[in-house]
């Protein structure tokens, strides 16, 4: 006993269990999944069909050809009066909305996130409180008085008019601020041993420590900016302006308006206007998933 | 209360690395064994398969009579003590204690009474309706030692219990435990990689070393017979000196020293001394240049070169030492000779001679 | 601030000064200009405003319009918020038991954050189509006439049903990593404690997730509340007419459409102190909630 045994060792039959709850687990995330994608199919399968087709039969379970025909009417073409919002300005608008949002918010935040988190300052508490009430009132609530406002300072029709007011709150700062705070303390009395001033600092130590959360909070921001809806709809109404999310009412109206609607051409502006944000939000899961996790912290 | 036995148990992991050899070993009712090893020598892995925690991937585990690989850990029989103590963060000291008793469907009373008895043995009593997180380290490791002992189980696990304590606290854990396990006489298997805790609360150590296991034995054995290398330089603290030396003919020979031995070996051979078991010695073969004198109160450790091999000598606090040459000689009995290559100890026969003899021998 | 912070005068302040701007022009500004509308009747040819103290706020609470749309809302956000988490954390507890797949799930189930909620109400419009849309179709074997857009509740029905969808990612993103934030050793404890699987659910990983749900459910309330407004907008197809909203609607509705900044601005007043009351009720509950450590 108690040795090291060389006997011959029968190996029990481990028998596998075979695990019911592990199927079922499967099953429901398998219909979970299918609950997601339903849409998207329907959307791209009406797409790649002949309108007179769908109109008849409504979305089959395969996949027609039309979608190269419908792509290049929906790119090309334009669906409103002047001719100008084409499926290639909006894609224009919707990229420089959603990258100059993420890139604005992201400078602007981090910016006074230093400021408070790192300088000794007699107004910083009413600066920290100024800031983050904005957390409470969401664009929505306040949507005419910004809308008039803006419309007072000429900014309509402008990107300045469409990203800056969205700008006006302080996730960002936030996010950053608690951020900088995680950031060990014995790192600002070595820099400033080692002779690097404030702006130093913040170049050479504090910028390349935040490349995760800034990339996590890029895409975030830059979703949210694509995706915004009620802003644009109000602040432009010129059609060179449209971003594609502002265009989807207008693409209703065109499902509508025709005798047979051109369900191919608008569908293709919607998965359009859904790639570039999914796509983002796919290949940078990780850091998506973490920005959005720990901005609640 | 049971026996457990595992006959050739094994662990492969799905990107078919071997985290456990087949081991097979049995442990009788009531006996404390500690698995010790580096970590990643699969002493954990063993441990979880004991839980079924982890699968197992070949051979057999019984708890008392029944074999158990395809049982669910709540039905085994068993309590453990986690590392980081596992305790229910939303639940009072009273609950976690409480909830395995409860979910066994135990009465309300026996339950209250139980968790009261437990709370009294460890001290616990003003602490029952707190928090985990209201509590100190000692505190939380005892709430994870009380949910363990309410439920009378067959068998105790341990996976790192004092880990996570500082010096003191550890020192004084371990000796609770001990005496706890004792009085309750539960069967227990303890991991740690602390050699100190196995050696001191251990009725047999088994010692691991990269998924296989080296020796089995109790403290002493283990101490003073290590079956390899590994296990001499892994137990004690200071180490065993490991020292090359050469056999042949029927003689031991290291630096100046040449000791008469009956072995059929001949060769390089490593030859492994315990430090206490050098002493001081006018007249002794080995020439010693003593490098650094550690103080440690209680006894001192002279660390120095012999023969351009390093060496390390244990003294009572009674026996002064300073840098610079010393004379020291060693009772062949407690010379323990191993493979150069294997590491495995051979069985050679220290020709048993008075130590008087051995140095005239050996001048 | 950090205690070994610098002391620059003039640079923390040249830090803050876009942000300040900023905030002061585009958040307190119509904050406040909201606040002053409320209190004012606005000419409806743009001539001049009366100042008519609470009558704007009175009125609206004699509107059984306004009441109406008021009562649809909260029923809007109890449903959307209650089953967009309890869907999600279904999955989030199913996705966190599985190995294989698992990232592929995660995949599937989260892409839709990222999709803008009026083309998920655009998405809507197809399923429900009343010539052919799928869903509306398979209703129909069921015997229901689904007739979005010109049904009341049909139309609530379809509102309420794509604005989970939208918001159950989200929530799935947050229930998996509150899962995953749970110590492994803790679960395995609960494995030998309790051998009912669903026992161990509900008495060990349900309270330690009720942080993560509790935030959870601050933000889908402001979810159904604001950011549905894009979802509503199309299934309407911007015409409420006899259309179920949500009070965000209906400022949208009243100010812009209607041109009632009075109106609209005591209805925007009325939903700031609404996101506050909530905010605040967050912070206290938050202050008071455990933190297991």
């Amino acid at each position: 006993m108690a040795d090291i045994t060389s006997s011959v060792a029968v190996p029990a039959p481990t028998r596998r269990r075979i695990r019911w709850s592990l199927i079922g687990d499967h099953a429901i995330l398998i219909a979970g999944s299918l609950f997601m994608l339903l849409p998207l199919l329907v959307l791209l399968q009406t797409a790649s069909t002949p309108d007179l087709e769908t109109m008849k039969n409504g979305p089959g379970l395969y996949f027609g050809d039309q979608l190269d025909d419908n792509f290049r009417k929906a790119m090309f073409e334009a669906s409103g009066f002047s001719g100008a919002n084409t499926g290639l300005s909006m894609l224009k608008n919707s990229l420089i909305l959603g990258l100059g949002f993420a890139f604005g918010k992201i400078v602007i935040g981090m910016m006074a996130a230093y400021a408070i988190v790192y300088f000794r300052l007699r107004f910083a508490t009413l600066a920290f409180w100024l800031i983050f009430t904005t957390l409470l009132l969401p664009l929505e609530v306040r949507i005419l008085p910004s809308y008039e406002i803006t419309q007072k300072l000429g900014l309509l029709n402008t990107y300045t008019g469409l990203i800056v007011p969205l700008i006006a709150s302080a996730t960002a700062t936030f996010f950053f601020r608690q951020f900088f705070r995680s950031v060990p303390e014995e790192l600002v009395e070595a820099a400033r041993i080692d002779g690097a001033g404030p702006v130093k600092f913040f170049i050479d130590i504090l910028v390349p420590l935040s490349q995760t959360m800034i990339a996590a909070m890029f895409i975030i921001m830059f979703v949210y900016g694509w995706n915004q809806y009620l802003w644009p709809t109000m602040i432009t109404t010129e059609e060179d302006m449209y971003t594609l999310v502002r265009g989807i009412k207008q693409i209703v109206q065109v499902l509508e308006g025709n005798e047979i609607p051109q369900y191919g051409r608008a569908n293709v502006l919607a998965i359009i206007s859904v790639i570039p944000p999914v796509a983002v939000v796919i290949f940078f899961q990780s850091w998506f998933v973490k920005g959005l996790t720990e901005s609640d912290k | 209360m049971a026996q457990v036995t595992l006959d050739s148990v094994r662990k492969i992991y799905p990107n078919g690395v071997e985290a456990v050899s087949p081991a097979s070993f049995n442990i009788p009712d009531g006996e404390f064994v500690v698995l010790v090893g580096p970590s990643g020598c699969g002493k954990s892995t063993l441990l979880r398969m004991i839980a079924g925690l982890e699968d197992i991937t070949d051979g057999a585990l019984s708890i008392g009579d029944r074999v158990v690989n395809t049982l669910d850990p709540a039905d085994r029989d068993i309590a453990m003590v986690f590392q980081n103590y596992a305790l229910y963060p939303h639940m009072t000291v009273r609950k976690n204690i409480a909830y395995g008793l409860k979910n066994r469907k135990t009465p309300k009373d026996i339950i209250a009474q139980k968790v009261d008895e437990a709370a009294k043995m460890l001290n616990l009593t003003d602490y029952l309706d707190r928090k985990p997180a209201q509590l100190s380290g000692g505190q939380r490791q005892r709430v994870a030692m009380g949910r363990a002992i309410v439920r009378d189980p067959a068998l105790f696990l341990f996976d790192e219990p004092l880990s996570n304590l500082d010096a003191k606290l550890r020192n004084q854990m371990r000796i609770e435990i001990k005496a706890l396990q004792r009085r309750l006489g539960v069967t227990s298997v303890y991991v740690t990689h602390d050699q100190v805790e196995a050696m001191t609360m251990a009725d047999r150590i088994i010692v691991l070393n990269s998924g296989k296991i080296e020796q089995i034995g109790t403290p002493a054995e283990i101490y003073h017979n290590p079956a390899s290398t590994f296990v001499a330089s892994f137990m004690g603290a200071p180490p065993m000196n490991l020292v090359a030396g050469e056999l042949d003919s029927g003689h031991l020979s290291f630096a100046g020293l040449s000791l008469p031995v009956h072995a059929d070996h001949r060769g390089p051979v490593t030859m492994g001394v315990r430090p206490e078991d050098l002493v001081i010695d006018p007249d002794g073969q080995l020439h010693m240049e003593v490098e650094l004198v550690e103080e440690l109160g209680a006894h001192r450790l002279l660390h120095g070169m012999v023969d351009g091999q390093r060496l390390t000598v244990h003294l009572t606090k009674e026996i002064k030492a300073h840098t610079g040459p010393l004379r020291l000689s060693c009772h062949p009995d407690r010379l323990r000779l191993f493979h150069p290559e294997t590491g495995k100890r051979m069985d050679a026969q220290m020709a048993t001679q008075p130590r008087t003899q051995t140095e005239s021998v050996a001048s | 601030m950090k205690r070994a912070g610098f002391d620059s005068r003039w640079l923390p302040i040249l830090l803050l000064v876009p942000q300040l701007t900023i905030i002061a022009v585009f958040f307190y500004w119509p904050a406040v200009y909201a606040l002053k509308s409320s209190f004012f009747l606005q000419d409806p040819f743009g001539f001049g405003q009366t100042f008519v103290g609470l009558e704007n706020y009175t009125s609206l609470f004699d509107s059984s319009e306004y009441l109406k749309v008021a009562n649809f809302t909260v029923l809007f956000t109890v449903l959307v918020t209650f089953f967009s988490l309890a869907l999600a954390l279904l999955l989030a507890v199913k996705a966190d038991n599985v190995l294989r797949g698992a990232k592929t799930y995660r995949t599937l189930l989260m892409w839709v954050y990222a999709v803008a909620p009026p083309v998920a109400g655009f998405m809507g419009l197809l399923l429900f189509n009343q010539r052919w849309g799928p869903l509306m179709e398979l209703f129909g074997h069921f015997g229901w006439e689904f007739e979005m857009g010109a049904d009341y509740s049909d139309t609530a029905f379809a509102m309420i049903m794509i604005s989970i969808w939208k918001q159950v990612p989200v929530n799935f993103i947050f229930f998996l990593s509150g899962l995953q934030a749970i110590p492994k050793a803790v679960r395995e404890a609960a494995l030998i404690d309790n051998r009912s699987a669903s026992g161990r659910f509900w008495d060990v990983t349900f309270p330690l997730l009720a942080p993560t749900g509790f935030f959870l459910l601050i933000i889908n309330i402001t979810y159904a509340l604001f950011d549905t407004f894009g979802v509503i907008d199309t299934v309407v197809r911007g015409e409420p007419s006899n259309n179920p909203m949500t009070l965000v609607y209906k400022v949208y509705v009243d100010g812009f459409r209607g041109n009632d900044l009075g109106g609209s601005s005591a209805q925007s007043v009325i939903l700031m102190v609404l996101v506050l009351a909530l905010t605040v009720f967050q912070f206290r509950m938050v202050e008071r909630r455990i933190h297991y450590t």
